[in-house]
Formats: structure tokens, C-alpha cells, sequence
């Protein structure tokens, strides 16, 4: 089996989240942060989903995180692997898993963020082992 | 005691692939069904509940093309846990004199219409769409994800998940209408080609066309029919997702619907003697047995091997239909059949291979959307007086 990649579908952007995917063209994961109570959320909402603040802005996010769990299903088209990943600032939010093959994925292991493009050009956050990158830098 | 309503008709549709049936029809063949069940007549029926299974305005054109003339409508959309949601409510309505007899319809015909594997397109105003589509998750890898988790926090294998798909397929060899009847082993669910890792073909349940219905009337009216006396003793109804970002997998929302639905109810576990379960897939109805107290959280493994929920052989039977696995999935919800199973057992109409002998106390569990993201579980507690 060949290396796990990621469908890339076109994200449908509602607009109070448009920054968060110019941030994704400008190679940033952002997530939302309130500034109240002091608490990540995901997905991104206006409204902080803890404690009801209008106080919520978007923040880098250190693009570290570890596969809470995963799955990798092949289709006619591609093998692909739909994870959940934990990132270092608490949230865990749902992504594909790229960069290695998919026996290479546990959970637990350390991830970091990556891009991946959809036909249009958007960038869309995907996760990659954080060995495979140390290799790939070494 | 005195209860305000009775579950008084049920009808499961025979067809498993109605490709000269409308969804319409199918919602109206299972209506007549279960009010000649029931021995009552279309005009005495004053409350109607549908899901978003039914075209158009939903209840609104499906009270048109049935023409009934009611006081209390509920269309509650819940996907596959909406019919057990819809009798909690049909008894809460009668209770509060809002309607006297309720009828509950569920059809659909995906394969049919070869759409079972997309429900909908996704409604582009939902705010999760663009952080979960472009990654393409389906029903299949969403289940999966928690099938993963649970092996890696609890030691849960294939195997054991297995052992599910094998007590269904012990149940469907009896059921003339089960699209599966053939009796499986454990090696042949692991041999079952892998669809969303860890998960199996043969973890998976069928696609299926058809559909049910069911009756709840009030005490007056359900004493004077000829048929036995089935009460809802317990119910509740929960919300689970991913709450802002606080992802546990290891847990559904029956995890709070179950103990609500016991304590309504003044029972536990240990009174009940049957379950009907809604099998989306294997890991659907493990997580349900531990979140309903029949075993520990983690130990659903072992709680289901070795046939341990095979009529007759195991000590909590369950969805002796063959459920989803084997039997039917009628528009991709499987809550009213897993209802119309337990009436069958509580009246003793079950296949005399798979009844359990002296069934008086059932529970049904449902579980509407994704176990991965959002969905909504309804527990119900039924009592054969």
C-alpha cells in the first residue's frame, strides 16, 4: 500500500471563520481563544462555547499535537486516513494524517501541521509524524 | 400504578428492497400495518410523529397524504434514534391530554435509490461542515474512529467485536425477511474485507429499504383492545458531541440517557431480559452496553464473547430480528425496529427459536447521527403488565 493523502476537499468558508483559512494560505493554524474565562474551543466560534463571551479572537496555534484515534479507509480513488489529533493547546480537532504509510499510524503519535491544497488552491491544515519530518529535514 | 399511555400497535414492513414503492407509500403501507395491530382505526388517530425521513414539509405532507385529522404533531429529528424520541414524546403528549392515540411512522427506501451511504448533502450553514468535510469523513471511518480508541484504551479486539455481528446472524437464520440469514463465525467476520480500519465488512450493518410503525394510546382506549398490555416504564433522551473541542470517544450519549431512562423507570441492568440495540455497527452496540451499565466501561469485550448475547445461550439476548447487522436498516435508522423487536418479545410474538420465556422487561437503545461527532440517544424501558 502506497503513502496515506489527503482528499483535500474544498472547504465550504462561512465568513466569521474566513481568517482562519487566510491564516491556513499563510502556512497558520489558528484557533479561537476567549479572552474571558481563558479557554481554547473547536470548531471556531464568535461566541465562546464555555462561557457565552462575544470576546473571542484567533490565536497561532504551535501546530504540535498527538492522534487521539484514527481510521484509514480506501476508496476507488484513495487510501486515506481520517484522524482526530489533540493539540498542544488542548483542542482536538478531526484532520487526515499525511506523509507515511498507514501502518506508520498510532495513537499517540506526534504529529505537527502541515498543508495540503484543494482544487481551488485553499490550503487546508492536515497532520504529518513528526519523525517523518525530522527525516525528511535531516 | 397508573400509566398514561400503552404501546399498543407495532408493524415492520417485509420488503427489503422496494424498487416499485415511494417512500409515501411505504410510510402509509406501515401506518395501516400497525393500526390493524393495534384493532384501531385510522380516524381515531389524533397525534402523528415522523422524522426527516418523510418527503416534503415532512409531518405536514405526510398528514395530507394519509388525510388524518389530528391535534398533536412532533417531527423531532434525531436520525436513527428518532421513533424511540418520538413514542417518549406520544407518551408525554397523552399524558398531558394533548392527543388520545399516536402514531409514529419511519420508511425509506436507500437501496432502492442507491443512497444509503450519503444521508444528505451536508447543509453548507452548519458551522462544523468546513472543519470536517474536506477530510472526508463517512459514516464508516467516523464509527471506526471510536472502535480504535476503545482497542487502544481498553484492549478490545476485533474478535470480541465480532462476537456481536455472530450473536445477529445466530438471531436472522430464524427471520424469513433478514437480508442475512446465514449463520457467521468470528473468522469469517475477520476475513470480511477491512471497510474503515478497524472495522470489517461484516461490522457493519446492512442497507435496506422498508420501514415501521407504532401505536401509543391511552390507558382507556389500549384496555379495551384484545391485545396484551405494554407500557413504557422508563425513557430518556441525550445529546452528545464534540464539545468545543473536548473529544472522548470512549462514551455515547446513552451514557446519560440509560441511567435517566433506569432511574424513571426504578430499575437497573439486572431486571432486564431483553435488549434491542441499534447495531449501526458492532462497536455501536458495545458502546451501548457498557454506557447502559450491563458491563463496566472497557469490558464489553468480554461481555459479549463467547455468545453471551444469543438467545438462549447468553445471559442478555439482543435485537433477535438480526437487527441491523443482519436483518434490515430501513432509511438508514434503526431505532423503530429495535422498538417493533421488543413488542414482539414482550407479547411472546417473537420466532419461538429466539423468544425469551417469560420476557416482561425490555429496554431499547437508539443512537442517531455520529458516535464521532454529534448524535442523539434515547433510552426506552418497556413493561409487559
Amino acid at each position: 500500500m502506497g503513502a496515506i493523502t489527503a482528499p483535500a476537499f474544498e472547504p465550504n468558508i462561512l465568513p466569521d471563520v474566513a481568517p482562519y483559512w487566510e491564516g491556513a494560505n499563510q502556512g497558520k493554524l489558528l484557533i479561537k481563544l476567549c479572552k474571558d474565562c481563558g479557554k481554547t474551543h473547536w470548531y471556531p466560534r464568535a461566541i465562546c462555547p464555555h462561557c457565552f463571551s462575544t470576546d473571542t479572537v484567533w490565536i497561532e496555534a504551535s501546530g504540535k499535537g498527538v492522534i487521539y484515534s484514527f481510521s484509514t479507509m480506501s476508496t476507488s480513488d484513495q487510501t486515506y486516513t481520517l484522524a482526530y489529533i489533540t493539540l498542544a493547546e488542548g483542542v482536538t480537532v478531526m484532520s487526515n494524517i499525511v506523509g507515511c504509510q498507514s501502518k506508520d499510524v498510532s495513537i499517540g503519535l506526534p504529529v505537527c501541521v502541515t498543508f495540503v491544497h484543494s482544487a481551488s488552491g485553499q490550503a487546508i491544515p492536515v497532520f504529518i509524524p513528526v519523525e517523518v519530518l525530522l527525516t525528511r529535514s535531516s | 400504578m397508573n400509566y398514561p399511555a400503552f404501546l399498543v400497535g407495532a408493524y415492520e414492513h417485509p420488503i427489503r428492497k422496494a424498487d416499485h414503492l415511494t417512500v409515501m407509500q411505504l410510510h402509509a403501507q406501515v401506518a395501516k400495518g400497525a393500526l390493524e395491530d393495534a384493532g384501531l382505526d385510522k380516524s381515531q388517530v389524533d397525534g402523528y410523529f415522523c422524522a426527516g425521513d418523510v418527503p416534503g414539509l415532512g409531518a405536514a405532507s405526510m398528514i395530507e397524504y394519509l388525510n388524518l385529522r389530528v391535534r398533536h404533531v412532533d417531527s423531532t429529528e434525531c436520525g436513527g434514534s428518532a421513533p424511540i424520541v418520538h413514542v417518549a414524546h406520544a407518551v408525554q403528549a397523552i399524558a398531558a391530554g394533548r392527543c388520545k392515540v399516536a402514531l409514529v411512522t419511519m420508511a425509506g427506501r436507500p437501496r432502492a435509490a442507491r443512497s444509503a451511504i450519503r444521508l444528505r448533502p451536508p447543509d453548507l450553514d452548519s458551522p462544523e461542515v468546513a472543519f470536517e468535510q474536506p477530510y472526508r469523513p463517512v459514516t464508516q471511518n467516523m464509527y471506526a474512529l471510536a472502535a480504535r480508541r476503545h482497542f487502544h484504551e481498553f484492549g478490545t479486539t476485533s474478535s470480541q467485536l465480532a462476537w456481536i455481528k455472530v450473536a445477529a446472524s445466530h438471531h436472522a437464520q430464524h427471520n424469513e425477511h433478514a437480508m442475512l440469514r446465514q449463520v457467521v463465525t468470528v473468522d469469517e467476520v475477520l476475513d470480511s474485507p477491512l471497510v474503515a480500519d478497524p472495522l470489517h465488512k461484516l461490522d457493519c450493518c446492512v442497507i435496506s429499504d422498508g420501514g415501521g410503525a407504532v401505536v401509543v394510546a391511552a390507558p382507556e382506549i389500549a384496555r379495551s383492545l384484545r391485545r396484551p398490555l405494554i407500557v413504557v416504564r422508563g425513557m430518556a433522551e441525550a445529546q452528545k458531541n464534540s464539545v468545543a473541542g473536548c473529544v472522548d470517544l470512549t462514551y455515547t450519549a446513552t451514557a446519560l440517557s440509560g441511567p435517566q431512562a433506569f432511574a424513571d423507570a426504578g430499575l437497573g441492568p439486572q431486571d432486564i431480559q431483553y435488549v434491542s440495540l441499534y447495531d449501526s455497527f458492532t462497536i455501536t452496540v458495545l458502546l451501548q452496553l457498557e454506557d447502559l451499565g450491563f458491563c463496566a466501561k472497557g469490558a464489553g469485550g468480554p461481555f459479549v464473547s463467547g455468545g453471551n448475547l444469543i438467545s438462549g445461550v447468553g445471559s442478555l439476548p439482543f435485537n433477535t430480528d438480526g437487527g441491523g447487522l443482519c436483518n434490515n436498516h430501513p432509511a438508514n435508522r434503526g431505532g423503530m425496529t429495535k422498538m417493533i423487536e421488543a413488542v414482539r418479545q414482550l407479547r411472546g410474538e417473537a420466532h419461538p427459536a429466539v423468544q425469551v420465556a417469560g420476557c416482561r422487561l425490555a429496554l431499547v437503545n437508539g443512537i442517531g447521527g455520529s458516535i464521532a461527532t454529534r448524535h442523539t440517544a434515547a433510552t426506552m424501558i418497556m413493561e409487559r403488565l
